[in-house]
């Protein structure tokens, strides 16, 4: 059984240390992705669970074996690139048994796994063919073929779909979870897109400047982000930041107050446990653009904690789907985003209910989820 | 409607002039295209008359004439019993002396060439860089450098006046081309295919056996090319190094132009020369294209 586990792991590049002390765990069958910006150092990471890369210091185990010396095909791992890496000069079928063949696996074993392997991709009659003569969806799914005949106990997956168009992407992406549903094993996921990350893994980890900002299920990482940069990197449209004060409200719970142009000022009743917040202090106050809607007496009814304030609105984009609008409160713009049906029009100015129970606060020094 | 008439024979006035002037300039430059080939190819087709035609006739009507006889006595001399160095046996020798220096040290050094390149651009070490710079610095270090050194390294291996000393000194001197082709054309091979072999298991040489050599031949061709025409045709070394039967066939060619007996035979120097431009001109021939092709392909991959 494999589990994943990396304990204080850094890595240093000359005198650049691009990973900080890193520490994750996978557990067995668990999909854990790792996402964040560019230059995070999440390839990097990955580079390293594959032993392509050596660790500066820290240990990388799986499946209970300390691997850091360990060579890559002793790994008993198996790895799906964004440039899929396929061997330009050898057909399907070849690449799909180089590894066996490297291994030294008998013909009859090799062909029996390519068959069940073709099968289970459906790519059966691509065998023949180069990697040249496929689409890049055919060479993604050769690509994973590759990876799941070696039946490793580890899958790693660096930005495997974002050489892919925005339609196939979307598909390949459901055949990914398709598949590790099926193979059920410990999979390590490198992206730099959340969506991603939030529909495939079990867990993320979100990182930036070579440190795990957060670890935790995507639920959680969405809607408790750890931090600012997490809760700016994760969602799209992203949160909306107001840095406020913190005041007392009429009715005895803590509340954030910010101007909103004109010498008019907003305050908005917390909804849920701040009693560690102190009237005076300043917060930078988060909501997510979903939690920004028109407001309507029936849907407080429903939901609690809903406060509202006027805006004007600036623009409007939309989207089909929803409407997103960009709302001013004072001298920032603030992205809501409108079921098409109720969407505010261009210049309206819009009473608008939040949602205060999915609020975020942090602290403006540390950036720290409050 | 009688305008539209009108105007269209007037557009069809301008077409033609238009059709006139282009199939007038294109006939001037072709024209000139073609005199300009006929200066360049002059003295090539000087050079295969007269070694077609007798020397008598050549000392009767001058080196430059159409040929009035046509025999091929001049290439058999050439080839089997001029005589040369105090050897009536013609160049077949020496022929044979650069086919045994040329081949080996094509293959060899091309071979290292792309083991070097394949190093350099795949498994890179602290200091890689550096070396491939110095190796770089054999791209433009004249031979003539390398004379006196050579000269004492082949003396102390015993290697002097022999085809393999000259194989060795052909080797070193082209290494640094053979690298500096092969490296710049591996680099472009993405590194992701060496990462997808190592984990697949495979080490440094099945990754160089079934990898990197199965997408090599377009620069190999090129390495093959240049390392043959340059190694063939390569005179100074051949000439310092060794002498009489041993010496390659430029130096041979040297030896029959500087030949001092009463008669200049240019019926016969013509026809060595031709001997001796042969495998180059064999080899440009079946493998330009690929050469042209391979040059380009190492640039955009």
């Amino acid at each position: 059984m494999a589990t994943l586990t990396i304990r204080n792991v850094r890595k240093s590049f000359g005198a650049v240390e691009v990973l900080k002390g890193i520490d994750l765990e996978a557990e067995d069958g668990e999909f854990v992705a790792l996402v964040g910006p560019s230059g995070c150092g999440k390839s990097t990471l990955l580079a390293m669970i594959a032993g392509l890369e050596t660790v500066t210091s820290g240990e990388i185990h799986i499946g209970g074996r300390m691997v850091n010396s360990v060579p890559p095909k002793d790994r008993d791992i198996a790895m799906v690139f964004q440039s899929y890496a396929l061997y330009p000069t050898m057909s399907v079928r070849e690449n799909i048994t180089f590894g066996m063949e490297s291994r030294g696996v008998p013909k009859p074993e090799q062909n029996a796994a390519v068959e069940r392997v073709a099968a289970f991709l459906q790519i059966e009659p691509l065998l023949k063919r180069k990697p040249g003569q496929l689409s890049g969806g055919q060479r993604q799914r050769v690509a994973m073929g590759r990876a799941l005949v070696r039946d490793p106990s580890l899958f790693l997956f660096d930005e495997p779909l974002s050489n892919l168009d925005a339609k196939l992407r979307i598909d390949m992406r459901t055949e990914i979870k398709k598949l590790h549903h099926s193979v059920g094993k410990t999979t390590v996921y490198v992206t730099h897109d959340q969506v991603e990350a939030m529909t495939l893994a079990s867990r993320i980890a979100v990182m930036h400047k070579g440190e795990v900002q957060q670890f935790d299920e995507p639920k959680t990482v969405y809607a408790r982000p750890a931090n600012l940069f997490v809760a700016g990197f994760m969602g799209s449209p992203s949160m909306n930041f107001i840095a406020a004060d913190v005041v007392e409200a009429p009715d005895g719970r803590s509340a954030v107050r910010f101007p909103m142009g004109e010498g008019v000022e907003a305050v908005l009743a917390m909804y849920g446990d701040y009693a560690g917040l102190k009237p005076g202090g300043k917060v930078i106050f988060g909501v997510r653009p979903e939690h920004i809607f028109r407001f309507d007496p029936d849907l407080s009814a429903r939901k609690p904690g809903i406060a509202t304030l006027d805006a004007p609105v600036e623009m409007v984009e939309p989207t089909g789907a929803e409407t997103i609008a960009i709302l001013r409160f004072g001298a920032q713009e603030i992205v809501g985003r409108f079921d098409p049906d109720t969407a505010p029009g261009m210049g309206e100015t819009v009473t608008l209910g939040i949602d205060m129970a999915h609020a975020c606060l942090f602290d403006p020094t540390t950036e720290r989820l409050i | 409607m009688a305008e539209a008439m009108s105007d269209s024979a007037h557009w069809d006035a301008e077409a033609s002039r238009a059709r006139r002037n282009h199939f007038i300039s294109r006939v001037v430059i072709y024209g000139l295209l073609l005199i300009f080939a006929a200066i360049y190819l002059l003295p090539l087709a000087v050079v295969v008359m007269n070694s077609f035609r007798s020397l008598p006739e050549i000392a009767e009507h001058g080196l430059i004439a159409f040929p009035r006889s046509f025999e091929f006595d001049a290439w058999f001399d050439a080839w089997n019993s001029f005589c040369l160095n105090g050897a009536c046996e013609g160049m077949r020798g020496n022929f044979y002396n650069s086919l045994w220096m040329t081949i080996p040290a094509t293959i060899i050094s091309t071979m290292l060439g792309a083991l070097n390149g394949y190093i350099l651009s795949k498994w890179r070490f602290k200091g890689s860089e550096i070396l491939f710079t110095c190796m770089l610095l054999g791209v433009f270090m004249p031979g003539q450098v390398a004379l006196m050194p050579w000269a004492t390294i082949l003396g102390s291996v015993g290697l002097s006046n022999s085809t393999a000393g000259l194989v060795l000194v052909h080797v070193i001197q082209g290494i640094s081309f053979t690298t500096l082709f092969c490296r710049n054309y591996f680099v472009a091979i993405p590194d992701d295919l060496i990462k997808a072999a190592r984990i697949d298991g495979a080490g440094f040489w099945r990754i160089f056996y079934k990898i990197i050599l199965p997408l090599s031949p377009p620069i190999l061709i090129v390495t093959v090319i240049w390392q043959f025409t340059g190694i063939w045709n390569e005179f100074l070394f051949g000439v310092v190094f060794t002498s009489g039967r041993e010496q390659p066939i430029t130096a041979a060619l040297f030896a029959l132009a500087g030949n001092q007996t009463n008669v200049r035979e240019y019926d016969v120097m013509s026809a060595g020369v031709l001997i001796a431009a042969l495998p180059p001109l064999l080899i440009y021939f079946f493998g330009g294209k690929y050469f042209v092709r391979g040059l380009t392909a190492g640039a955009i991959k």
